[in-house]
């Protein structure tokens, strides 16, 4: 008995494992493991907050529950491109703290297993694989799998001065 | 041992609910310590309080406070019945206080999930010598208790029997007719008898007349018509022949079995209103009695009327009204609607508005409670340290009714008591002191709230000696603290140098204060919460201290601006007036900081559009709006496109990833789902 029970929650947390949301910004395409995603909604007005780097665009109004927008394209040191109907913003949560991530434009939902996913080099080859923990393997696609955590914490100075 | 029990909220129930018992326990306490005497409700409402926390704690499994209860109970138990003559009520009140704060700290253990080893042992020892003492001293008369638990449970075993009358179907109904012999006499008593006979073999037993012993009239009845039996037993009717011919002086007897439904009835209807009546007698006749237990319980239900609520739970209510009102603008100024005449529409509309409105005050006036309940906690603090340092004080309350947030109140209720431990240590002189002054024997300090506009001013007020501007211009001197000349000082600066940290002008450090830790902790948790703190002092009238705190943190009263596509929000206490300016009113010194006469007086103007970044078409000063805002005594004017509006807005913090911005302390959802900034004017000041 207990050990059907115990493969009921493993099968439940099976549902999300290996799963990758996966989205695009210019002709690259990236992932990230569908856990983190609490939803995806259309881009919307944007607040402006001042002393803010960049790449955080502002702070948007979710259901009365306020919180930041990064724009992923600038924190890539990408040309900013006028947003259009394409383009969404992926709402994450880790570790309680929410934060819509702009993309411009959300793909689909992917199985990756592990057998499939390359850890990144270890010399840094440019700028932006310092987000990147591995590379998934779909047929002839890679993707580039995103670290949120490092998305998020990462100091923007300290990367600077590390990569150039 | 608290760790094994697992079910948080009834441990969450215990904790509320014991600290609240606590507190009504200390107040009574106290207010009887000062009326010299305890009133029997008052005993009897210790006894009762201590008696539910012996209860729920010994549920709990905290046998500490349970021993602990149990012996202050007994106490007061003593007290309550033997009413001694000779009580010692200040040491009577020392006892009960130090147990209080036994529980107390024992109960900040559990809410902190630590484990509850406080030793209650000596502390129960002194409480039964006390008892001891006072049994010695009074000899006790406890008969007329005991006669009363008696009569009480007798007449609740009658109560039962009566109960238990049931129709059965099981058993054999027998209808009896018994005809005593002509002479015998007593026929009713005989009855009686017979009856209690009967009792032995069934409970179900119907009778007429009923009333065999109490009327006499019953034998007369009796004599004419026999007596009528009706009953229920296992027995056949041979057997109950047999025992009917034991019975003696019986001349005739009529006895046949009947079936239950048909004969029954008419016995059992008049029998049951009897039955219900007297059970209605007999709880009547208990309630009489016992109207003391019966108060408690209305206590006790008077109590049950107030829950206590998350106030995780209220913010999140909070949240979903200011949505509402938000979805409700958007659906009644829905773009769609516009130019069409829909008169159903919009009077269901208003009544929508109407209706969201007053939920929105609700919610508000859910988290607005009484100071009271703060206010009255600094009586034991007086009463304290008025008994350690051998001063007389009395403590005056003035207002506390007034109403402020739930998360103001839990942020004043430490500086308030730091305020009044300063206030009796350093602010009033010793008794001989205030004598030799001509002041009268009792230092009196004055606690009072009242409400200015979004604000609430609380002030602690002493009659003492006042501040000695020298001796803090001393310490001041040897601390380096001066920034501009020492003549130049006012008073009111001067003051102020004691809220700086390590700022002790006691010379002394006693067990309540003089380590110069206080006042800037005072002032620190004042400012946290949005409020300020300013001091006065008159020597040898007395030092008073008022905290000037906003209403509520969650709601302000805002004007919003516009500045290009952004809106901000100004807090309408620090706005003084919103003005348009003419191109030779504004100034540019050297560094290019431009400034504006209003009114003779000279102001710097701070361009928004500039100081946060933001793409407007109207940078001209004269074709955008000039908004003064002060706070303590500086001012600024900022520039912006327009005016919005003003409204109440509800105050959100800005999201954890964003970290503190400079001039921004949080922001607020508008009318339209848009995001308003909420500035802090009291920071741009103090950047100036």
């Amino acid at each position: 008995m207990t050990k059907v029970t115990d493969e009921i929650v493993e099968i439940d947390e099976d549902t999300q494992k290996d799963k990758f949301l996966t989205f695009k910004i210019g002709n690259e395409n990236y992932g990230i493991e569908i856990n983190y995603v609490t939803e995806i909604i259309g881009i919307q007005e944007i607040t402006q907050v001042p002393e803010l780097p960049e790449y955080v665009r502002g702070i948007i109004n979710l259901r009365g529950k306020i919180i930041p927008v990064m724009d992923v394209r600038l924190r890539f040191k990408k040309e900013p491109i006028e947003y259009n109907d394409r383009t969404c913003i992926v709402v994450i949560d880790i570790m309680d703290i929410s934060i819509g991530l702009i993309v411009d434009s959300v793909s689909e939902v992917m199985n990756i297993n592990d057998e499939n996913i390359v850890p990144p080099p270890d010399i840094k080859t440019g700028f932006h694989t310092r987000y990147v923990k591995g590379f998934g393997k779909v047929g002839n696609d890679v993707k580039l799998l995103l670290d949120c955590d490092k998305l998020l914490n990462d100091d923007e100075i300290s990367n600077l001065t590390n990569s150039f | 041992m608290a760790s094994k029990i697992g079910r948080e909220p009834m441990l969450d129930m215990f904790i509320f609910e014991t600290l609240q018992q606590l507190e009504e326990l200390e107040q009574i306490v106290i207010s009887s310590e000062k009326t010299n005497g305890l009133t029997e409700s008052a005993i009897s409402e210790i006894f009762r309080i201590m008696h539910t926390i012996k209860g729920s704690s010994a549920m709990m499994l905290f046998n500490n406070i349970t021993s602990l209860s149990h012996s202050i109970e007994d106490l007061f138990y003593f007290i309550r019945n033997d009413k001694p003559q000779n009580l010692d009520n200040s040491e009577l009140a020392d006892k009960v206080l130090e147990s209080v704060d036994f529980i107390k700290v024992e109960m900040n253990k559990i809410s902190n999930d630590e484990d509850v080893d406080g030793d209650a042992m000596s502390l129960i020892e002194d409480i039964k010598m006390f008892l001891a003492q006072l049994k010695k001293d009074n000899p006790a008369v406890k008969i007329q208790d005991e006669i009363q638990i008696i009569k009480k449970e007798t007449s609740q075993k009658y109560y039962i029997t009566q109960s238990k009358i049931q129709p059965l179907v099981e058993k054999n109904t027998f209808k009896a007719i018994i005809l005593y012999q002509s002479g015998c006499e007593m026929e009713n008593i005989r009855a009686f008898t017979l009856i209690h006979n009967l009792k032995e073999l069934t409970d179900e037993i119907w009778y007429n007349p009923s009333d065999i012993i109490d009327n006499d009239s019953s034998v007369d009845i009796i004599k004419r018509d026999g007596f009528r039996v009706l009953f229920k037993c296992e027995k056949t009717v041979r057997e109950m022949n047999s025992f009917f011919e034991q019975i003696p002086f019986i001349e005739k007897l009529e006895l046949e079995e009947v079936s239950y439904e048909d004969e029954i009835d008419q016995f059992l209807e008049k029998r049951k209103i009897v039955l219900e009546d007297s059970i209605f007698n007999i709880e009547k006749a208990e309630k009489n009695k016992d109207s003391a237990t019966e108060r408690d319980i209305q206590i006790g239900s008077t109590g049950q009327s107030i829950i206590s609520v998350n106030i995780s739970k209220l913010d999140k209510l909070m949240d979903l009204v200011g949505e509402l009102v938000i979805s409700e603008a958007m659906v009644t100024q829905n773009p769609d609607l516009r130019n069409l005449v829909l008169d159903n529409f919009q009077k269901s509309a208003r009544q929508l508005k109407k209706i969201t409105t007053e939920l929105q005050d609700v919610v508000m006036s859910i988290r607005m409670v009484p100071i009271s309940t703060t206010f009255l906690k600094m009586n034991r603090i007086v009463r304290d340290m008025s008994k350690r340092l051998d001063k007389e004080v009395k403590l005056q309350l003035i207002g506390e009714e007034t109403e402020v947030d739930k998360n103001i109140i839990d942020h004043i209720s430490d500086p308030l008591m730091h305020l009044i431990r300063n206030s009796i240590d350093h602010g009033l002189e010793s008794t001989t002191k205030r004598v030799a002054s001509g002041k009268s024997e009792t230092g009196v300090i004055t606690l009072e709230a009242k409400n200015a506009g979004g604000d609430v001013l609380i002030q602690v007020k002493d009659d003492g000696a006042g501040l000695d501007r020298e001796k803090i211009l001393k310490i001041a001197r040897s601390k380096g603290l001066f920034n501009k000349p020492e003549k130049e000082l006012t008073d009111k600066e001067v003051y102020s140098f004691i809220f700086l940290p390590g700022f002790s002008t006691n010379d002394k450090v006693t067990e309540f204060s003089g380590r110069g830790v206080g006042m800037d902790v005072v002032v620190k948790n004042i400012q946290n919460v949005g409020g300020s703190v300013s001091i006065d002092s008159t020597p040898n009238v007395g030092t008073t201290i008022t905290l000037k705190i906003p209403l509520t943190l969650a709601i302000i009263d805002g004007m919003t601006i516009r500045v290009g596509k952004s809106r901000y929000t100004i807090p309408i206490t620090n706005i003084r007036e919103s003005i348009k300016v003419e191109e030779n009113s504004v100034i540019k010194d050297p560094n290019g900081n431009e400034m504006v006469f209003i009114k003779e007086q000279c102001y710097p103007i701070l361009r928004l559009h500039r100081h946060f970044k933001v793409n407007t078409n109207i940078t001209d000063i004269t074709k955008g709006i000039i908004i003064k805002v002060e706070v303590d005594d500086k001012a600024l004017c900022i520039f912006a496109d327009e005016l919005v509006g003003e409204q109440l807005v509800v105050v959100k913090a800005l999201p954890k990833y964003i970290k503190k911005i400079k001039g921004v302390e949080g922001c607020t959802l508008m009318g339209d789902g848009g995001i308003s900034l909420i500035l802090d004017i009291p920071g741009f000041l103090n950047n100036q």
